[in-house]
């Protein structure tokens, strides 16, 4: 289906074919085989079948994106570096960041844990800015090379396991838990992770991944053939 | 019948890929095929689907005993040392001001996990029967064990963070006792369990639930 003029054997060409045919979707949910309608701004085409929700469409999702991501880079960098919680006993103080719970359960000889907490408050959510800051840059300019379809993935895998609302949550409880033993000072990072919470929601809500894939050039889109290994 | 007039990718010999959505046609031999567009691997369904599903949710299971039985934190003083379950953690915050947290920290900690083993059964005892009543109802629990799943983390980071802050030797420390670990294991493995039940195949009718599985 590729418009005349062009050749046949490029990644373009193959990417042509894709556009012809972008309209065709099989539900996640329920493998319903169906053609997405047209939908308005900030409308959402949900599965016939199972209302799984299909395709929304965002206004300026590349533009907006970037923007979110770019804050939400800025953010996770000062939560992660000033104070979070401090705690005054006895005239002692005691400071901790994110890092520094990582660090104390690691101590206290629980390092599976600690691992398990440094991945889901600090590796997860800054992959996930980092691959979604990279793949909205790379696809400015279509098509992106293949290696933004590898950021992308790791974008989509890495998201269930980021969870710093799950953490700040976890946070308040701690320091209502504390707050019977000892004075507990709240410190700027506790506030900085509540508006990165706010951040990153908007952020996944503002991404078309959908419209990211289009713009990304095929693994098997050169004259290699079929396979997966687009040599680039 | 809810799946009357309807036809799935899998009946046409296509299906979507899991990663970017492509509707591409699966070699007919069967073979294993990899997305032209992004690389990732096509399966109709996930392979062993349900095995894998089973296996995690069992695992989980036997997990959640000691996670719950075990102290999952130490407080130390001078005057001894008191260890604290995920319970008696929650019996503890209840109190005139705190008690919305405790319940919070209840349902994440304790209902959160074995509701949704108990739910994944469910979903996969009726798809092993080839059950075709009540897909909407049950895809939409799919839907709300994958939204829910994550935040049984909760109880996690509370510990940590008791651990990390509690730190004044000789006055007072805490360290974090066995049942964390075991705790954080049911989370993960009841995670990865969701993951690998393919909701696809609630809406599989029994003739080509069977043949797949074979
Ligand atoms: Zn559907
Ligand atoms: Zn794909």
């Amino acid at each position: 289906m590729a418009p005349a003029g062009r050749p046949a054997t490029t990644g373009a060409a193959v990417a042509d074919a894709a556009v012809a045919d972008r309209g065709l979707v099989a539900c996640p949910d329920c493998d319903l085989l169906q053609r997405l309608p047209l939908v308005p701004l900030r409308q959402t085409a949900r599965c016939a079948r199972c209302r799984a929700p299909l395709w929304r469409h965002k206004p300026d999702s590349l533009e907006r994106t970037l923007a979110l991501a770019l804050a939400a880079a800025i953010l996770l960098l000062i939560a992660n570096v000033v104070p979070m919680l401090g705690l005054s006993v006895a005239g002692r103080e005691a400071f901790t960041t994110v890092v520094g719970g990582v660090v104390a359960m690691w101590r206290e000889g629980s390092q599976v844990v600690a691992m398990l907490v440094l991945f889901a408050a600090v590796i997860a959510p800054a992959v996930e800015i980092a691959c979604l800051l990279l793949v909205v840059l790379a696809v400015r300019r279509p098509p992106a090379p293949h290696w933004v379809a590898t950021l992308l993935h790791g974008y989509e895998f890495v998201r269930e396991w980021s969870m710093i609302e799950i953490m700040l949550l976890g946070v308040l409880v701690a320091l209502i838990k504390i707050a019977e033993l000892a004075t507990v000072i709240p410190g700027l990072a506790l506030f900085v992770l509540g508006s990165l919470v706010f951040l990153l929601a908007a952020m996944a809500a503002t991404f078309d991944p959908r419209l990211a894939w289009e713009r990304i050039e095929w693994a098997a889109g050169s004259d290699q053939g079929g396979g997966a290994r687009a040599l680039r | 019948m809810s799946t009357a007039g309807f036809v799935s990718a899998r009946a046409l010999g296509l299906a979507g890929c899991e990663a970017c959505g492509l509707v591409v046609r699966l070699p007919a031999a069967g073979g294993v095929d990899h997305c032209p567009r992004c690389g990732e691997r096509l399966h109709s369904r996930r392979p062993a689907s349900i095995e894998r599903s089973w296996a995690l949710a069992i695992t989980a299971l036997v997990l959640y005993v000691p996670a719950n039985l075990l102290p999952v934190m130490t407080t130390n003083t001078p005057l001894g040392a008191v260890s604290d379950t995920i319970m008696q953690g929650v019996v503890e915050l209840w109190s005139p001001t705190s008690w919305p947290l405790a319940i919070v920290v209840f349902v994440a900690s304790v209902t959160i996990p074995l509701g949704k083993l108990i739910a994944l059964a469910y979903l996969l005892l009726t798809v092993q029967r080839g059950s075709v009543r009540s897909n909407a109802q049950r895809v939409r629990l799919y839907r709300l064990l994958r939204f829910i799943g994550r935040w049984s983390m909760l109880d996690v980071f509370v510990d940590t963070f008791v651990v990390a802050l509690i730190q004044l030797r000789p006055l007072m420390w805490v360290e974090p006792g066995a049942g964390v670990i075991f705790f954080a294991g049911v989370v993960v493995v009841t995670m990865l369990a969701v993951n690998s039940f393919d909701p696809r195949l609630i809406w599989d009718l029994p003739q080509q639930e069977r043949h797949g599985d074979g």
